[in-house]
């Protein structure tokens, strides 16, 4: 497989991903269970949605003590791609690959809705030229309000890591940010889902570029080595 | 009951010393008749853990004894042995029939009530109620691709109905959401006659090949008995004897009886069940511990295996100390299953269970003979025969007596309603429109992934849930509706459960979809009392006739008796459940236009008929009338014009008419696509000769298409060869206007923004900020 999908006890989106990726963008994928190791050869990894471990404690942060934690680590520390799609943002959140934290909708609710957002020039694979000014992709969670202090937030800003913005916002995220990558520009994570808008019966398909943006150097570069 | 046990010699199980009474019988539900029955089959005296069972096993929740009768009017299997949907596993075999849907592939559903729970703590009974559907489906084998939800309130004026209904959709979008399975919406009705006695209900549709179907039956003596899931504790202690009795004041004072739920313990149950049954020859039988847990799986396992079972209580993983026998027998404790492997191959499943991080306690094992066995700490504590409580509880056929307000409804005339000025046609309108029943129910929905397993065509709201079934890499679409307008139900039991089903099935219809067949759940009062028994007598001898009519099938469902609170008994509410499927993805048909351009044309003829409908209610606060006419056959000329024209791709959008009349129909379709308005032309009354009958009554069989102006005169003219009357109301356009023309007088000239905005903050004007 070139991308794994990891699946936690309570992932509920590894299929959807899966699909995606394998039989919708034609790309070998296979699910990768969490007491398991990172296979060789992955050449990206999506940690989706769901509700790893119920949630209980804070969103994320039981997963992140998970085995195959430590291989994505080192996976990202070497420049492997890695995304985070909704509770995959959150647990890489939690981790710490990615900065901030996700907290309760500021309407108290689960939402489930197309959501409206606009792109931001981050970088060369996520950028208006792109993706387009305006995208319309599914979110659907109860804790999706980003947080970060002031001098993070700033950081985000300044070296161009925000992805996404909501428009309107749904959940009190600060600056309206639905999605960030790292500074180094090889860790992406997003609440709304790409994943859910690829075919032809979804309701738009304004996922496809997303993915398609997320998967770019695949093609272009030779597998990561994973280091014992 | 401690004063009686503490003058008996000590025992290990305390429940051995329990002196059965005449008060402790009746407070187990059970009628002086029904204990002299149990003497009669135990030939002594039964236990309190064995008096335990028998008050569970034989309630209404799990004997169905005042409804079986009734049930066994329900057709259970098609009469067309080459149409598609053929029953695989009927009504009552199982935890939830199987129909065949093509290509080796099938779809277990069932709907399920959790109503009396859910009154007392809507939220854990919401979620719990949704835990125990998805738990039908998945011992089928089957993996769940689709919720929905009937639902059913007070008036949203009252603090304590809010409280209900907030409480209800969180705990069903808490538990649902976690477990990943798409909920595509369902109905939502607001009924003072609900006030107090919520209902919700929940369905679960699944998928599976022919041959991974399971059964829940333990065969082959020395096979294992193995409990799976969580730690068994005190709560929901007696839940299925809870819900068989009416509730009152003091049954707040029953949350115990209330079971909690764990939606991340159901999501590992259900991948670690799947992951077992995926193993060939593994697994013998499996059944859910729902409604009286361990008592009903054990039991019925063995009864529909033709066997005896035998289990040590000592061996149940427990999460409470001091349990005594009668306590791990009722407990309600969920996301449990009972599983009966090969013996020898234990460790297989044992393995997939410690991947889960799931307990896989063997407790027992399947025996010759037929009686059920319990041990605890080493004592025989219940020996029963299997089959006295599963197929040898009581059977009742209750008196009835027709209500005093039917007749009242027969004889009631049109004249006696004030006629309605052209003036008057948009507040009656926005009254409608801002009904909680009518209104949007997007505050509902948006609280629930729908869009979960990628599967989701058309999202709740629109006349049916449309998913496709992506995940067993076919390219066809399952489409679910539920309905059952209380009112008609009220007014006219025979009628207007005919009018639940039909307005169901049409709803399908106007999604492209063939119906397959029914779940149903039938909420009503106490069966003791002869009014209440003859509305469900009435109601469902209604709907099976419709079933039997339109060759579709009753697959399983639920009872839901003693729906009582204060004022009486709910209005009878037969909720059916109908799932379609639609083979191309081109046929699936919305009913919203997308448009301007678009031709609308009524089908079936202008409405007439004002009794019982929703005009009367926001206008003259009345719940009065004659129910309108059913006619089976127009409603079966309707339904296969609409799906006939929908394969030739004709219909761009259709709509049924049903709640709120043609205005309401009319307004609905056009608040999608921004800007949209119509311009329609009516050139006469028709047959009442009246405005407020024509734009608000709700006669059956009707539904409102949008064609192409091409197409327009080509289907009007295919409607003839259905013997179906059409009139062409007039065309879509770009002005955000609705504009209604009859006889010449202009009766409406509304901004149809105006009453989307109407007619989308109903709902969140009650919820947010309250």
């Amino acid at each position: 497989m070139k991308v794994a999908i990891i699946q936690f006890p309570g992932s509920n989106c590894d299929w959807d991903a899966e699909h995606s990726v394998k039989d919708v963008m034609g790309i070998p994928a296979g699910r990768v269970w969490h007491k398991d190791k990172l296979p060789d050869g992955v050449e990206a990894v999506i940690v989706p949605g769901g509700f790893s471990f119920g949630d209980y404690l804070r969103c994320g942060a039981i997963a992140r003590f998970s085995p195959i934690m430590n291989d994505i680590q080192t996976f990202a520390d070497q420049g492997g791609q890695v995304l985070g799609i909704c509770n995959g943002f959150q647990i890489l959140c939690e981790s710490g690959l990615l900065p901030g934290a996700l907290v309760r909708n500021n309407c108290m609710e689960f939402r489930c809705i197309n959501q409206s957002l606009t792109v931001e020039n981050s970088n060369d694979r996520f950028n208006r030229e792109v993706l387009g000014d305006h995208l319309s992709l599914p979110i659907a969670h109860g804790e999706g309000n980003f947080r970060a202090d002031d001098s993070v937030l700033s950081d985000l800003e300044t070296n161009q890591q925000v992805l996404l913005r909501y428009q309107p916002n749904p959940n009190g995220s600060v600056n309206d940010i639905a999605g960030i990558r790292n500074q180094a520009g090889n860790v992406y994570g997003m609440m709304p889902h790409p994943e859910r808008a690829v075919e032809e019966h979804h309701p738009c398909m304004d996922g496809l570029p997303v993915m398609r943006a997320f998967l770019q150097p695949l093609l272009h570069s030779s597998p990561v080595e994973l280091s014992a | 009951m401690e004063t009686t046990a503490a003058s008996l010699p000590p025992n290990p199980d305390p429940c051995l010393n329990v002196e059965i009474t005449p008060e402790l019988v009746a407070q187990h539900g059970l009628l002086p008749e029904e204990y002299d029955q149990i003497l009669n089959i135990l030939g002594r005296t039964p236990n309190l853990t064995e008096l335990g069972i028998f008050s569970v096993m034989w309630s209404e929740h799990c004997a169905y004894k005042n409804t079986r009768k009734l049930l066994k009017l329900f057709p259970t299997e098609k009469q067309d042995k080459d149409a598609i949907g053929q029953v695989l596993v009927k009504a009552g075999e199982e935890n939830a029939g199987v129909i065949d849907v093509g290509e080796g592939w099938g779809v277990a559903f069932k709907i399920e009530s959790h109503n009396h729970p859910s009154a007392i703590e809507p939220f854990e009974g919401a979620a719990t109620g949704v835990g125990g559907i998805v738990r039908d489906i998945f011992t089928m084998g089957a993996r769940p691709v689709l919720l929905t939800n009937s639902l059913r309130f007070g008036s949203l004026e009252s603090s304590q109905v809010k409280r209900l209904f907030r409480g209800v959709v969180s705990g069903i979008s808490h538990y649902g959401n976690c477990l990943g399975i798409p909920n595509m919406g369902g109905d939502v009705y607001f009924d003072d006659c609900y006030e107090g006695n919520p209902l919700v209900n929940a369905l679960c549709a699944g998928i599976l090949k022919h041959e991974e179907i399971q059964k829940g039956a333990a065969t082959g003596v020395g096979n294992p008995v193995y409990y799976v899931g969580p730690g068994t504790g005190r709560d929901g202690l007696g839940g299925a004897s809870f819900a068989s009795r009416e509730l009152t004041e003091e049954s707040a004072e029953d949350r115990p009886a209330v079971q909690k739920g764990d939606p991340f313990m159901e999501k590992l149950l259900l991948e670690a069940c799947l992951e077992m049954m995926s193993i060939p020859g593994l697994v013998v039988g499996i059944q859910d511990m729902g409604a009286a847990g361990l008592t009903c799986s054990t039991c019925e396992t063995a009864s529909r295996g033709e066997s005896g079972i035998e289990i040590d209580l000592d061996l149940v993983p427990q999460r409470e100390t001091g349990m005594n026998s009668y306590e791990i027998m009722l407990s309600e404790s969920q996301e449990r299953m009972l599983v009966i492997v090969t013996k020898g191959r234990e460790r297989e499943l044992e393995e997939v269970f410690e991947k889960w991080d799931l307990h896989a306690a063997h407790i027992g094992e399947v025996k010759e003979g037929d009686r059920m066995v319990v041990r605890h700490k080493g004592v025989v504590v219940a020996d029963l025969p299997a089959k006295s409580l599963t197929d040898e509880a009581p059977v009742y056929d209750q008196p009835t007596s027709e209500p005093a307000h039917l007749a009242v409804a027969r004889e009631w005339n049109l004249s006696s309603v004030p006629e309605l000025a052209s003036g008057g046609v948009e507040s009656a309108l926005l009254g409608l429109l801002q009904h909680p029943t009518i209104a949007s129910k997007r505050w509902v929905w948006k609280q629930y992934d729908h869009m979960v397993m990628s599967g989701c065509k058309v999202e709740p709201g629109s006349d049916a849930g449309v998913v496709k079934l992506s995940i067993a890499g076919i390219n066809k679409f399952l489409a679910i509706a539920n309905d059952c307008n209380n009112r008609f139900c009220y007014l006219d039991p025979y009628a207007g459960a005919q009018i639940a089903f039909a307005e169901c099935m049409r709803n399908l219809a106007c999604s492209g979809a063939r119906a397959l067949a029914v779940t149903d759940n039938l909420n009503f009062g106490n069966p003791n009392k002869p009014e209440a028994y003859y509305m469900l007598k009435h109601c469902v001898t209604g709907l099976a006739d419709a079933c039997s009519y339109f060759d579709v099938p009753v697959v399983g469902g639920n009872v839901s008796l003693y729906n009582e609170h204060g004022d009486g008994a709910i209005d009878p509410t037969p909720v059916v459940s109908m799932v379609g499927l639609i083979d191309h993805a081109d046929q699936v048909t919305r009913s919203a236009v997308q448009k301007a351009g678009m031709e609308l044309l009524l089908l079936g003829g202008l409405p007439h008929e004002l009794g019982g409908s929703y005009y009367l209610q926001t206008q003259f606060g009345k719940k009065e009338g004659t129910c309108p006419t059913v006619h089976l056959a127009a409603e079966k000329s309707l339904q296969d014009f609409l799906i006939a024209q929908i394969e030739e791709g004709k219909v761009h959008a259709a709509h049924d008419i049903a709640e709120g009349g043609l205005l309401v129909c009319l307004s609905e379709m056009l608040f999608d696509a921004k800007g949209l308005g119509a311009s329609i032309l009516l050139n006469d009354l028709g047959e009442s000769g009246r405005l407020d009958a024509l734009l608000f009554g709700e006669s059956q069989a009707r539904a409102v298409i949008a064609v192409s102006s091409q197409d327009k005169d080509k289907v009007i003219e295919a409607a003839e060869g259905f013997n179906l009357p059409v009139h062409a109301l007039g065309q879509t356009n770009d002005s955000d206007q609705l504009e209604i023309e009859v006889s010449g007088n202009s009766v409406l000239r509304a901004k149809v923004s105006g009453l989307k905005d109407a007619w989308e903050s109903a709902i969140p004007k009650h919820m947010d900020h309250a």
